[in-house]
């Protein structure tokens, strides 16, 4: 496994803060990365799109990554299914950036996920989170 | 519970999005791999959920109901004082209600707005009506929105720009006196802190008097 070479940037694992409150960094995203919202509050389109959030963010205070390594690939993303007219939702497009971190991360590689997947698929697991 | 592995065994009747499959399958990977856990996930969502938008600006308008000092320099430097509780990111101006003086905000070129404290703005914010009629007849407006003022009070519409956001600092309302500041900052709406509408006082009186 790699050294993370954003350990150094990354802020302190004891600043208070984290956890706390929501990180503005997060929360406040302008331009198309834009979190969705409806009268202020945030918007997830179904239940695993505010899990994937979740499961983001936590990571992201965890330090496993930076949060602009995300939000440049979410970016990415938005971009190339707005260039290719796919007509998908703002969340799709963020797990194609997850995705896509988590194995340049190495933390989740693309092998291991479509074998757990294939797992819940058949019914081999049904873990209930 | 069939043990079936389609649909049946979820909480919900509607067919399941291809990408919930590999959502719940990351998750399964990463708690396994110890890199989080379920409980954290939920905390990150409920706190995201609940603590964005409209509550950030309450919180700054509760600060200034029980702290003098801080309402003059939120009024001062509205955007030094909201970072003080962790908010910024704005060039902010507050403007504040008093018994006789409501504050209303609009943006009448398009829809500037201090979303980082009170977050997007709603549907009629942006509308070509709110814009244009608020300015002419903000008396009329407010009305629309269920709100008379009496022709003592004197209304005064403040024009966002990209440059300088304003925020309403509404009236503390009546029968608050024996509230916390987070119990008042329940009571703050988004309405208010545009101006289309005053802070009610809570529905059962905190304390009796």
């Amino acid at each position: 496994m790699s050294a993370d070479p954003f350990a150094a940037s990354a802020p302190s694992a004891t600043e208070p803060a984290a956890g706390s409150k929501p990180d503005r960094r997060i929360a406040d995203m302008a331009g198309p990365s834009a979190l969705p919202r409806k009268n202020g509050e945030l918007v997830f389109e179904s239940a695993w799109a505010a899990r994937m959030f979740g499961m983001t963010v936590a990571l992201n205070e965890a330090q496993r990554f930076h949060w602009n390594q995300f939000r440049d690939r979410l970016i990415e993303e938005i971009a190339t299914a707005e260039r290719a007219g796919v007509d998908s939702t703002y969340y799709t497009r963020w797990f194609a950036a997850f995705e896509r971190l988590l194995a340049d991360t190495g933390l989740v590689s693309a092998a291991e996920l479509e074998a757990r997947a294939a797992e819940f698929e058949c019914g081999h697991r049904d873990d209930v989170f | 519970m069939s043990g079936h592995h389609d649909d049946d065994h979820h909480h919900h009747a509607e067919p399941e999005h291809p990408l919930s499959v590999r959502v719940r399958a990351l998750e399964s990977l990463l708690v396994e791999k110890g890199l989080l856990s379920s409980d954290v996930v939920d905390r990150v969502v409920s706190l995201y959920e609940k603590d964005i938008g409209p509550h950030n600006g309450a919180r700054v308008v509760a600060r200034a109901w029980v702290d003098p000092a801080y309402k003059q320099r939120l009024l001062a430097d509205g955007s030094e004082a909201i970072e003080e509780l962790g908010f910024g990111g704005v060039d902010l101006k507050v403007v504040e209600n008093t018994p006789t003086v409501h504050n209303l905000v609009a943006c009448t070129l398009c829809s500037c707005y201090p979303h980082a404290l009170i977050g997007l703005p709603p549907t009629w914010y942006k509308s070509f009506e709110y814009r244009s009629r608020v300015v002419i007849e903000p008396r009329a407006v407010l009305r629309d929105f269920g709100l008379s003022l009496p022709e003592s009070v004197d209304v005064r519409v403040w024009d966002s720009s990209a440059e300088l956001r304003y925020m309403v600092l509404p009236l503390r309302p009546p029968g608050t006196e024996g509230m916390s500041e987070a119990e008042l900052a329940k009571l703050v709406t988004r309405d208010a802190m545009i101006g289309v509408a005053v802070v009610q006082p809570p529905a059962t009186p905190a304390s009796v008097r």
